[in-house]
C-alpha cells in the first residue's frame, strides 16, 4: 500500500523517467556554477575558461575519492602554470564532512557543496567517484566514472596541457 | 632501531587514520545476494521491501521505484533512520537494502545496514550487489528507476 502511494504519488508530481537525464560526453560543453566554496569565496567556474579544468566529484566518506585527492593536490601544485585547475564538487551530505576531509587531506584547490540539482546538469553523479577534464576551449576532454588508476588521468591532463 | 619501528609505525597509522572507513563487504553472505536483473524481474511480480542506505543526493537523483531512504548507514544519524523504517515492518518482510554509492568492495554503507537489520531480526533480508555504482549498474541497464526525492 505504501509503495502504491509512492508511486501514485511520484507520477502525479510529474516525475520522469531518469532517461530525461541529458549524459555528458567528450566535445559537449558542460553547464557552468556559481558556488561558495568551502573556504567562503566564490567559485565561478566560468572564470575557468582558458584553462585545463579537472572537475572532481568526491565525498569524504569515498574511498576511491579520497585515495586520489593527493594526487589532484599534486597535480594542481606542479601543473598550476601551464594553466591547470582542479575544481572538487563534494556530495557529501554536510558542507562540515568535506570541510573536514578537505583539511585532512591538505586540498590545495576549491571546493564546492554538490547537490542533486547541480548532478542532475552533469548528466547525474549515480557513484563516485566522477572525473571530467574540460579543455581551454570549454569544452568535455574525458570523463571518468568510478574508480580509475591516477596515470590515467594524469596522462588525459598532461595531454590537454600540451 | 627502535626509533626507525617507532616512525614506520607512525607513518601507518598516519596512513590508515587519513583514510575513511573502508570495507570488504565479507559480512554479507553471497546467499543474501540479489541480482540487479533478478531485482528488477521482482519489481513487476512482487516487490520487496526496498531501503536505500547509500548517500542522500543519490537518492534525490535516482532510485528505483518505491525505496524508502534510510541512511546513510556509515553514520549514527544514518543508522538511526534505518532503524526508525525498520521499525515499522513485521520482522518477516521481505527487505532488499541497496547503496551503489561506490564499487561494492569499498562501499561504506551496506556492512553497517545488513548486520543492523539481520541483529533486529530481519529474517527474509536480502542487499542487491551493485558492482560499481547504482548508474552503470541500475540506470545504465534501463532498469526501472524515478527521479526525484
Amino acid at each position: 500500500m505504501h509503495r502504491r502511494r509512492f508511486l501514485m504519488g511520484a507520477a502525479a508530481a510529474g516525475v520522469s523517467p531518469v532517461q530525461a537525464l541529458q549524459k555528458l560526453a567528450p566535445g559537449m560543453v558542460p553547464p557552468s556554477f556559481i558556488r561558495t566554496g568551502l573556504d567562503g569565496k566564490r567559485v565561478d567556474s566560468a572564470a575557468f575558461k582558458g584553462k585545463v579544468v579537472l572537475l572532481d566529484f568526491w565525498a569524504s566518506w569515498c574511498a576511491p575519492c579520497v585515495i586520489t585527492i593527493p594526487h589532484f593536490r599534486d597535480w594542481q601544485t606542479r601543473l598550476r602554470g601551464r594553466g591547470f585547475q582542479v575544481i572538487g564538487i563534494s556530495m557529501d551530505d554536510s558542507a562540515s564532512e568535506a570541510k573536514a576531509a578537505a583539511a585532512r587531506l591538505g586540498v590545495n584547490y576549491p571546493v564546492v557543496m554538490g547537490d542533486a540539482k547541480l548532478a542532475a546538469g552533469y548528466g547525474g553523479i549515480l557513484g563516485l567517484p566522477v572525473e571530467m577534464l574540460v579543455g581551454r576551449d570549454g569544452r568535455i576532454l574525458s570523463i571518468w566514472r568510478g574508480e580509475t588508476p591516477p596515470t590515467v588521468i594524469e596522462n588525459a591532463v598532461k595531454a590537454s596541457l600540451g | 632501531m627502535r626509533s626507525s619501528l617507532l616512525l614506520i609505525a607512525s607513518l601507518l597509522f598516519a596512513g590508515v587514520a587519513a583514510q575513511p572507513a573502508m570495507t570488504a563487504t565479507d559480512i554479507i553472505p553471497p546467499s543474501a545476494l540479489i541480482q540487479p536483473a533478478q531485482l528488477a524481474g521482482e519489481l513487476k511480480t512482487a516487490p520487496p521491501t526496498i531501503l536505500q542506505v547509500g548517500f542522500s543526493k543519490l537518492y534525490q537523483q535516482a532510485h528505483i521505484p518505491g525505496a524508502i531512504y534510510a541512511g546513510p548507514t556509515n553514520s549514527e544519524t544514518g543508522l538511526t533512520a534505518l532503524k526508525a523504517e525498520a521499525e515499522k515492518l513485521p520482522r518477516g518482510t521481505a527487505i532488499v537494502i541497496y547503496c551503489g554509492c561506490c564499487p561494492w568492495n569499498r562501499c561504506p554503507n551496506m556492512d553497517a545496514a545488513y548486520t543492523t537489520l539481520k541483529a533486529m531480526g530481519f529474517s527474509k533480508l536480502r542487499a542487491l550487489y551493485v558492482a560499481d555504482n547504482f548508474g552503470q549498474d541500475w540506470v545504465d541497464k534501463g532498469y526501472p528507476v524515478v527521479m526525484g526525492q
